[in-house]
């Protein structure tokens, strides 16, 4: 798996992975009508990347919509401003999407119900993916397993030791 | 103000009718006005009891969601119709799991205001319960 997309960031531009060479990145997909789970980690996201210090700069917290039909650049912007002004949020089309998700080796799902606003939910990962400045993987987090202290310390401990290995 | 809901969340509504006990209620501030809003509270009882139903002014429909995360850690949520109450432990709500999702809001819910909640239980009956908002990024009512 690696970090790998055509999208289209909450400004309107149009980026690909290359935008954010360089950089880590800390990858949530999921999307706007997300009434628990989303809000929860993106809330979480935004705490481990206050907690960074001066890492922060080197690494890019991005959000994915997994549900770009309705999670448009307009409703993208006005959602992520809410969590973190560094937040970028992406969406694009749903072949982008779902390419995107391919190459995360991340998975949703359209899930059908009458009772949901619009009559379906999307089902998705709630992973946390951290990718190397390279674009590779390095590892996969979940919201609820440490708290965002314990993951921000866990994240600065890596990029570390790879600038030592250099 | 941050002292001010500290204190305000920690007093509030514990409510005791028949033998079911609602405890720290809150909801988290919509973030858009056509998005769902989630609701937590933790529900305990003496005896063996059933939440049926729950309603808000606030809200065109009230959901009783669980979510269940599979081995590949895929999160979905499930629409739970009634939830069984009573001893030995108390259900929890909270963020990441169990919730009630609220669907169709009224108006947004912003931080600082409460909206009641009504719970309806097959014995106990219903119960209503002020759910103050938090923060659209709190993840309890203790840390606001």
């Amino acid at each position: 798996m690696r970090s790998a997309f055509t999208l289209t960031d909450h400004t309107g531009r149009a980026v690909t992975e290359a935008d954010f060479a360089g950089r880590w990145q800390l990858v949530f997909f999921g999307f706007t009508h997300c009434p628990d789970i989303c809000p929860t980690t993106l809330a979480y996201m935004a705490s481990v990347f206050d907690l960074l210090g001066d890492e922060a700069d080197r690494v890019a917290p991005l959000f994915i919509t997994v549900d770009p039909a309705r999670d448009t650049v307009p409703v993208m912007a006005e959602y992520v401003s809410v969590f973190h002004p560094r937040l970028t949020g992406l969406t694009g089309t749903e072949a982008q999407v779902a390419e995107a998700a391919r190459n995360f080796r991340t998975w949703f799902e359209r899930t059908e119900d009458a009772t949901a606003p619009d009559g379906y939910f999307m089902a998705h990962a709630g992973h946390l993916y951290l990718m190397r400045p390279d674009g590779a993987f390095e590892a996969v987090f979940l919201e609820g397993d440490q708290p965002p202290e314990a993951l921000a310390e866990e994240i600065e401990m890596r990029i570390e030791k790879e600038d030592t290995a250099r | 103000m941050k002292a001010l809901l500290t204190t305000m969340a920690l007093m509030l509504p514990v409510a005791a009718i028949a033998d079911v006990t609602v405890t720290d209620p809150w909801a988290r501030a919509s973030i858009l006005a056509s998005r769902p809003g989630a609701a937590y509270l933790a529900l305990d009882a003496d005896g063996p009891d059933r939440l049926i139903g729950v309603t808000s002014p606030v809200a065109a429909q009230v959901m009783i969601h669980a979510v269940e995360t599979d081995e590949a850690g895929v999160s979905r949520m499930r629409h739970v119709e009634t939830l069984d109450v009573g001893p030995p432990a108390p259900v929890v709500m909270a963020p990441g799991g169990m919730h009630l999702m609220l669907m169709g809001l009224t108006r947004k819910l912003e931080e600082g205001t409460r909206f009641p909640l009504t719970l309806t239980f097959e014995t106990a009956g219903e119960m209503t319960v002020e759910v103050p908002v938090l923060g659209p990024g709190a993840s309890g009512p203790a840390e606001e």
